[in-house]
């Protein structure tokens, strides 16, 4: 294999920069795979990963950078280009046609099996590749996807998208393949995997499981904030130095300051997520840190909380809870109301007699935190729209801050804020914490679990791991991420 | 030049420039004579219809799916029982309100209840919830018809200052209507409901509380609308609010509300109750035959509608 020249490989991506507003989501990454290999990737959420699988599957066009294909540069890629090279993706979310049979879905993917008796050929393909990846399987390729379990729906669209009907399959790219798959199956199509590489085929692996990634893959590829951070074979790769080369490489000193471990009554609490794993307490002062891999069950774990704490029928003199979103658009802006109205609305009660809104003492709220995080707008009467992502987050923080609630629940609030804002809101975070405030914070940036006092670390929904003080450092938090729950 | 910039931008202007608009041209072909007679017959009906208008915005504001369907039957079972209740006499004329008013909570009170407890769209809620009103006003009207005290016969159809009684109430109702959204909490929580419930809820507004308050209000002011309107016409009938679900809910739309919720407006409503009733009036005086009103009642109100919604997009 090391003889084989770069302008062979199946696909180049050189130097690919992707951006989203301010968040670079690629930041100039190089990346080819060659016939016959297995590339693992990995990296902590919001790495670039995805970013990269969409721009080899042609779904997203790079900023900057070229995609070469078997080492000609290719000016307009996309995703007929990618298809028709051979290049096939296996979603992360199930991309299958609920409502259609399984040989209905292959013809959708397949679009060469047409004309008469296509439904025969399209069963016969499907089949053939379901017995060869799984043998054993009882998958009948006439039922419904719908009626299909997970696991199954999974194994149909990788038997597809490695269903050769003309086009030969050159590379494929599995993203996240085993999550929903038991130990058999998964052993079943990394044995799969391996025998398509050692037929020059070539495999994108994306797993959090890295005992798989070590096993199966040729060559590693560690990604973070958007770059390529290590790229080496897997002989010589331990667990243990994945895990240290997705966490930063560089550290700051730790802001935390050591506290003492408050044993007396929560402020607030939650059960153990159905009947596993840890239950959640906070206490009076404490700043927590809700980690793991994202959409790992931390939102729904906040808002369950908001949601007890909070009442639906009257009016609450002094709230109990503040919530700050991370998701604007869903569970945060008013998008008619101007800057000040959007401010405001946690606070009402707190700027009213009888009822009636004082406006004077809104305006003064709202300018005092204006300055405070320093919200860049010319007027606060301007709509909050017209406000950019990351100033329409710093006002969802003074709404939530402005108000008298003992604990704030913070559901990955700063993204898209840049660093100055940052390090403004975690002193401002630090010192209300100090006073007494309790905050419950999820974040996917490892810096600012590193800031909390006490981290839970969540897996499938499930609290897996907590830590305290000293504990709290990305190598353990990572490597609590990948444990599955106690019962 | 700035003021009137400013005014142009106002949604409600242009439902008030429609009502002037047909205002003129009916009076043109009367050859003006009619202009006062027709200016208190506008003011008159209007009111009606702005009062009930006001309750449909309130609910209408709440965001996408909310409406009150049970309207015209909360007109009939309120105005049905407090004429029944009155009997006539002047001496009952508070407690034929307060029943009125009492109807019109527990109305609001069970769309409500509908829709919460049995999870089910706010129209198939009042719609259902209408049902069970009309047959009780027909089952407490029994082809009954009583005649309103004189006090109120009277108060209903006269005028103070030049202005019809009714539509001092409408104003009274408006103004309160115009605190309620502006100057107080309730207002903003329902402006928050209306642009995003699942923001709402994590600000801490009370949804579910200030949602079934929004509804009970909207069916007060029906029955309160229906107590007046049966006052003022001599007698309940079965049929008598009918014509008001339509009303209620077009007023609002070419009042320069919006339909996605979270914006109301009050002025446009008085705009739009004007102009639906010239829009007839006119309509009658050109002498068109009852098919051809229709059609044209239809075609100016989406032609309002139009011209009133290109102007809508930058509100806040």
């Amino acid at each position: 294999m090391t003889n084989i020249r770069p302008q062979d490989a199946v696909i180049e991506v050189r130097d690919a920069r992707v951006s989203f507003g301010a968040v670079k989501a690629l930041d100039g990454v190089t990346l080819a795979i060659q016939p016959g290999e297995c590339v693992g990737l990995v990296g902590h959420n919001g790495a670039g990963k995805s970013t990269i699988v969409n721009v080899i599957n042609g779904g997203l066009t790079p900023h900057e950078g070229r995609v070469a294909l078997g080492g000609k540069l290719i000016e307009k890629y996309n995703v007929k280009v990618a298809r028709d090279h051979g290049v096939r993706c296996v979603f992360q979310e199930l991309s299958l046609c609920p409502n259609l049979t399984v040989t209905e879905n292959t013809r959708i993917m397949h679009r060469s099996l047409a004309g008469w008796g296509w439904r025969k050929k399209a069963s016969a393909v499907v089949r053939a590749k379901l017995d060869e990846i799984f043998p054993g399987h009882r998958i009948p390729v006439g039922a419904l996807v719908g009626d299909l379990t997970i696991a199954e729906r999974q194994m149909v669209e990788i038997a597809t998208a490695f269903s050769e009907v003309i086009q030969k399959v050159r590379l494929i790219i599995l993203d996240e393949p085993t999550s929903s798959l038991d130990a058999g199956l998964a052993a079943q199509l990394l044995a799969f995997v391996r025998a398509f590489v050692k037929t020059g085929g070539s495999v994108i692996f994306i797993s959090h499981i890295l005992g798989e990634i070590l096993s199966t893959c040729d060559r590693i590829v560690v990604m973070k904030d958007g770059k390529v951070v290590a790229a080496r074979p897997s002989e010589g790769c331990t667990e243990h130095s994945l895990v240290e080369s997705m966490g930063s490489v560089v550290k700051g000193p730790s802001a935390r300051s050591i506290r003492e471990i408050n044993t007396g009554e929560p402020v607030l609490s939650a059960a153990r997520h159905a009947g596993k794993g840890l239950p959640l307490k906070a206490h009076r002062g404490e700043i927590i840190g809700l980690a793991g891999l994202g959409g790992h069950g931390q939102t729904e774990t906040l808002i369950d909380i908001y949601l007890k704490e909070s009442g639906n029928w009257v009016r609450e003199r002094a709230p109990k809870v503040a919530f700050i979103a991370g998701d604007r658009r869903l569970n945060g802006v008013f998008p008619l109301w101007s800057i000040i109205k959007n401010m405001s609305i946690g606070h009402l009660s707190d700027l009213s007699t009888k009822g009636f809104i004082r406006r004077q003492d809104e305006a003064k709220l709202v300018e005092n935190w204006k300055s405070k995080i320093e919200i860049r707008t010319k007027d606060v009467e301007n709509g909050i729209l017209s406000l950019s992502g990351g100033n329409q987050q710093k006002v969802l923080f003074a709404r939530a801050l402005a108000t008298r609630a003992d604990a704030v629940l913070m559901d990955d609030p700063t993204r898209g804020v840049d660093i100055g804002t940052k390090q403004e809101v975690y002193s401002i975070l630090r010192s209300e914490a100090d006073k007494g405030r309790t905050f419950i914070w999820y974040s996917t940036e490892m810096d600012e679990i590193c800031l909390c006092d006490r981290v839970y670390v969540f897996n499938s929904g499930v609290i897996v791991a907590e830590l305290t003080g000293d504990q709290v450092t990305e190598k353990n938090i990572l490597a609590a991420s990948f444990r599955s729950a106690a019962a | 030049m700035i003021s009137i910039k400013l005014l142009l931008e106002k949604p409600w202007i242009w439902s008030f420039v429609a009502a002037a608009i047909v205002w003129f041209v009916t009076i043109m072909f009367t050859g003006g004579a009619s202009a006062y007679g027709l200016s208190q017959a506008a003011l008159t009906f209007a009111a009606f219809s702005i009062i009930v208008g006001i309750g449909q915005m309130f609910v209408i504001t709440l965001g996408p799916g909310n409406i009150d369907l049970s309207v015209p039957a909360t007109m009939t079972l309120s105005g049905t029982i407090a004429l029944k209740l009155m009997g006539g006499a002047d001496s009952m004329v508070v407690p034929g309100l307060l029943v009125a008013v009492a109807i019109g909570v527990a109305v609001g009170v069970g769309n409500y209840g509908l829709i919460k407890l049995l999870r089910i769209p706010p129209i198939i809620a009042t719609l259902s919830m209408s049902f069970i009103v009309q047959s009780t006003a027909i089952w407490a009207n029994r082809g009954l018809r009583i005649k309103p005290p004189a006090i109120l016969a009277d108060f209903t159809t006269s005028m103070t200052l030049g202005v019809p009684n009714v539509a001092w109430i409408a104003l009274g109702l408006s103004i309160v209507a115009y605190w309620l959204l502006q100057k107080l909490i309730y207002g903003r929580w329902v402006s928050a409901i209306g642009q995003n419930i699942l923001a709402a809820r994590m600000t801490g507004i009370p949804v579910d509380g200030v949602r079934i308050v929004t509804y009970v209000l909207c069916a007060v002011l029906a029955s309160v609308c229906g107590f007046l309107l049966a006052n003022f016409s001599g007698g309940a009938a079965l049929n008598m609010g009918s014509e008001y679900l339509l009303m209620s809910i077009a007023v609002v739309v070419i009042g320069g509300t919006a339909v996605a919720g979270g914006n109301s407006n009050v002025p446009g409503i008085w705009g739009a109750s004007l102009f639906m009733f010239l829009v007839v009036s006119m309509l009658n005086t050109y002498g068109f035959d009852a098919g051809i009103r229709l059609i044209m009642t239809g075609i100016i109100i989406i032609g309002v509608i139009v011209l009133a919604g290109g102007h809508n997009s930058e509100q806040r």
